[in-house]
């Protein structure tokens, strides 16, 4: 017997395999059943009928929008200041062997291996401790802190990929450290900065542990859903939120695997 | 002119000394090999004639101006890389014109001069493409390209055809050759191969442990080594033990023999040698023959036209008393 | 040509930027101590000088009578932690956590073994972004999926009705500690919810661990006379165990912190989460809230020096 890779699985092996991913899809796939469902009062299955209906009253719902419109925005400056920070980190860190780098790595990937509430709270008794008011910033603060780390692996994975002789070569034609940073650098590194910056999006859209400790009063969507989550209010609304948080966070993650697939020849046809 | 002056010049990583107070004077037009073994330092000098180094101690002109302190992309000295080194993201035409590009010339005047460049190294109508695209003699004629729109006044080559096959390789030498007679530009080219060395450097430094162990014309490091790493490494000189060579009437020196002076049999003005074969292979062209004589191991290259003699067989070989070397700095 | 020279210096780009890049050149520490200053006044400063002040005031402790911090190095808050309640709390968490984590593995190891030996080609993409879609959507979507699912008059029960096996489902539901009125109050259904969420954190892990094993190593246990279930035992298993291992911190980790699933999906009984998120919320003891989230990044970090004994990093 070879292996030749293309032996088949044994039967119980692809029923396992197969399981196991339907177990993960299913449940998703059962929100966009909810979102036409005509029930309002209860989770009823099968559903009595099916209604366009919901998505109107959605759109018609400020709250939804506000807190929607609230994510977006945090989401966007969150991700800008974790790009530019997981990126700085990044290129020192590749490009010269200092004392410390290790510490480095572990002190970005610290707030995503540490449990969310950790560094909620953390962040919440520090804001009252310096006597920081709640406001659209101090949800920024805590959400750049763990979208860094999304942005550091994929530039660092990418940054190990660029020869060095390519930044040799620049400087050997007369480009000056910027010009390299510009020309060079920037267009190898730049689909997987905006992979980064896509999961780093995704990230932050969908955070919210550590968004209850640092938004005070307002409300982004995965607050607004906690909420009804915790008190169901709207059911219908909060099942065409559902089906629609499911749709723009699937986009991010697409296009970053799609990114990094084509980036990755680019990068390697160099040699 | 001098091109490249190198005056004591040390650069240490640590405690290893990459390269060890050389000194060194390439002329200007000429074409200098630094030849040697992976890690013998010459990579390391053709750095710090890039500007990638900076000397640990040690004066580095270039033209006359002092180089140490100059950062690479103010040298006007340009590099072609051993692995090309091609921006993946650019075109050929592109890659070829990036050095004009930083420099400020204007957009068609740089194209231009890239085309002239591509055609230059027989690659014309190749712009579009991509270095993903191109074969690996093609990519290593854009990376010469690439350096020489620049017009250098020195050009640095690193190992630029260790990558090619056989065939490929013999005709690039040739070309590269008359590519430097064409332009007048210095070229400085490291290798590990002495043959490339020999057959297209004016002149040849040969490097071991950080230090120059012999400068000279192909012919001076072959015919005359002056160590023995220089005679082993250069044209596999024989190195014959002093006792050997004064049992041959020569003084008690080390001495260097080259193989294809050595001939079967004895002749007039000849100092003949006798030994017991030990191996014997067929080339085709020639036939190597190896020999213990009195303790010393001789290895011959025979003509073809001879019989070669069977292992075990105790044989005559002769040579003429001005092909042995002697070899005073023997190390 | 305009642009032959014949200095062998040039003088360079004029201005500012050109003079900048010089002086970086000469000086790489500088730029480099640039680059890290933003990045790391972010994470050094902000973010590590809020955990440690967080953790310094476990060791002060709340006044009974004002509600007050007592600003006075103590050890009665950690104290605290061992009475019964607190002590109940921290055990079912850790216990709920280990559980989750062996369950995920045993649901992981055939989708990630199958896409490390089997799928080839479009198959290996449809499997990555299978894994990958779930593991990035969104959290509470996924929690409000299985709220649908475990309710009363959900899917759940209705596919048990249709199969007429509704008494195996009251059965379930009738034994204590893991029963309750519904699945979706108890902790069968914390358990089922924990493991959909990070089950998905365990399969890559396995997968990048087992593609380094090389297929004929399973041929050869098969050649050499083993059966099914000892080339698992003794081939296949050593070899993914850094994989496990790997992905277990995520799963431990992430069950272990959690607040919000127990929460919306659970009995009313505590998480160490809650336990952390009613300390600092309603009660207003924020040195038995610090003391309390000190236990898992102890755990974690026992776990962490575990796992790196193991080589469980190199799977990462």
């Amino acid at each position: 017997m070879r292996s030749d890779g293309n032996a088949s699985a044994p039967l119980g092996l692809k029923i396992a395999a197969g399981a196991g991913l339907a177990f993960l899809h299913l449940p998703i796939l059962l929100i966009f059943l909810y979102a036409f469902t005509t029930e309002e009062k209860s989770y009823q299955f099968p559903p009595p009928g099916y209604t366009l209906k919901w998505l109107s009253v959605a759109w018609s719902r400020p709250d939804v929008w506000d807190a929607l419109w609230l994510s977006v925005r945090v989401a966007s400056i969150s991700t800008a200041v974790a790009l530019v920070l997981g990126t700085l980190c990044a290129a020192a860190v590749s490009r010269t062997k200092f004392f410390g780098r290790e510490t480095i790595s572990l002190l970005v990937i610290l707030p995503i291996a540490l449990p969310g509430i950790i560094t909620g709270i953390a962040l919440r008794s520090a804001f009252s401790f310096v006597e920081i008011p709640f406001s659209f910033w101090t949800i920024v603060l805590g959400h750049a802190t763990f979208c860094v780390v999304v942005v550091y692996n994929n530039a660092v994975a990418r940054f190990r990929r660029i020869s060095g002789s390519l930044v040799e070569a620049s400087m050997d034609l007369g480009a000056d450290s910027f010009q390299t940073f510009r020309h060079v650098i920037l267009p190898n590194i730049g689909t997987a900065l905006l992979a980064g910056g896509m999961l780093a999006f995704a990230l932050s859209f969908d955070e919210v542990i550590v968004t209850t400790f640092t938004a005070g009063q307002q409300s982004t969507l995965p607050i607004w859903m906690l909420e009804e989550l915790v008190r169901p209010r709207q059911r219908p609304v909060t099942n065409v939120v559902a089906m629609v948080v499911v749709l723009v966070t699937f986009l991010p993650i697409l296009g970053a695997y799609y990114l990094t697939r084509d980036g990755d020849q680019v990068a390697g046809s160099g040699k | 002119m001098t091109a490249v002056l190198f005056q004591q010049v040390s650069r240490h990583f640590g405690a290893v000394r990459a390269v060890d107070n050389v000194d060194l004077a390439i002329a200007e037009g000429e074409f200098f090999a630094m030849l040697g073994p992976s890690g013998s330092g010459k990579t390391t000098c053709l750095r710090l004639m890039a500007g990638f180094e900076q000397p640990t101690s040690g004066h580095i002109e270039i033209f006359g101006e002092t180089a140490e302190g100059v950062p690479p992309y103010r040298r006007n000295v340009n590099t072609v890389f051993q692995d090309y080194a091609l921006f993946p993201h650019l075109s050929i035409l592109e890659n070829v014109a990036y050095g004009l590009m930083v420099k400020g010339v204007g957009k068609i005047e740089r194209l231009k001069a890239a085309e002239d460049a591509l055609a230059m190294v027989k690659l014309p109508g190749y712009g579009a493409r991509r270095p993903g695209q191109l074969s690996g003699g093609q990519r290593q004629r854009v990376a010469l390209a690439r350096a020489l729109v620049n017009r250098p006044r020195v050009l640095l080559l690193d190992e630029p055809l260790g990558a090619l096959d056989l065939k490929l390789r013999e005709q690039m030498q040739e070309e590269l050759k008359s590519l430097q007679k064409s332009l007048g530009i210095t070229f400085v080219f490291v290798t590990h191969d002495q043959g490339e060395a020999l057959s297209m450097a004016d002149r040849i430094a040969v490097f071991s442990e950080g230090r120059i162990q012999q400068l000279g014309t192909p012919e001076e490091v072959y015919k005359r080594p002056q160590t023995r790493f220089v005679a082993d490494f250069v044209g596999s000189s024989n190195v014959l033990p002093p006792d050997f060579v004064e049992s041959l009437g020569f003084g008690k020196h080390h001495a260097s023999l080259r193989p294809e002076a050595i001939a079967l049999g004895d002749g007039p003005g000849r100092k003949p040698f006798s030994g017991r074969v030990t191996a014997a292979s067929f080339l085709g062209a020639a036939s190597r023959v190896t020999v213990e004589a009195a303790g010393a191991r001789v290895a011959a290259m025979l003509p073809a036209s001879v019989a070669v003699p069977a292992q075990g067989d105790t044989v005559t070989l002769s040579f003429l008393p001005e092909d042995l070397h002697i070899m005073d700095g023997a190390r | 040509m305009s642009i032959v020279t014949d200095t062998s210096i040039l003088a360079g780009r004029q201005g500012p930027s050109g003079r900048l890049s010089d002086f970086f050149w000469r000086n790489p520490r500088i730029l480099l101590f640039l680059m890290l200053t933003p990045p790391l006044t972010w994470l050094g400063v902000i973010y590590l000088g809020s955990l440690f002040a967080l953790l310094l005031q476990s060791f002060f402790s709340i006044d009974d009578f004002s509600g007050l911090i007592n600003y006075e190095f103590t050890l009665a808050t950690y104290k605290q932690l061992l009475i019964p309640s607190n002590f109940d709390i921290i055990l079912r968490t850790v216990l709920m956590a280990a559980l989750v984590t062996l369950a995920s593995a045993v649901i992981a190891f055939p989708i990630a073994y199958y896409a490390a030996r089997y799928a080839r080609g479009k198959w290996k993409v449809i499997f990555y972004l299978g894994v990958m879609l779930p593991l990035w959507s969104s959290y509470l979507v996924k929690i409000y999926a299985w709220k649908l699912i475990l309710a009363k008059e959900g899917i759940l029960t209705w596919l048990f009705a249709k199969l007429h096996l509704l008494w195996l489902l009251d059965a379930w539901l009738s034994l204590p500690v893991v029963g309750g009125a519904s699945l979706s109050i108890s902790y069968t259904g914390t358990f089922i919810v924990f493991i959909y969420v990070w089950m998905p954190f365990m399969i890559l892990p396995i997968q990048a661990a087992l593609e380094r094993v090389p297929g004929n190593l399973i041929e050869a246990s098969a050649d050499l006379g083993g059966n099914p279930a000892q080339t698992f035992r003794h081939v296949l298993f050593p070899l993914a165990l850094p994989g496990i291992i790997a992905g277990s911190i995520f799963t431990f980790s992430l069950t272990l912190g959690d607040y919000i699933i127990p929460q919306i999906i659970g009995s009313s009984r505590l998480f160490i989460g809650q336990a952390v998120y009613a300390q600092q919320g309603t009660a207003g003891n924020i040195p038995l809230a610090a003391a309390f989230s000190v236990v898992p990044i102890v755990i974690m970090g026992l776990y962490l020096w575990m796992a790196k004994r193991q080589g469980a990093f190199d799977a990462l």
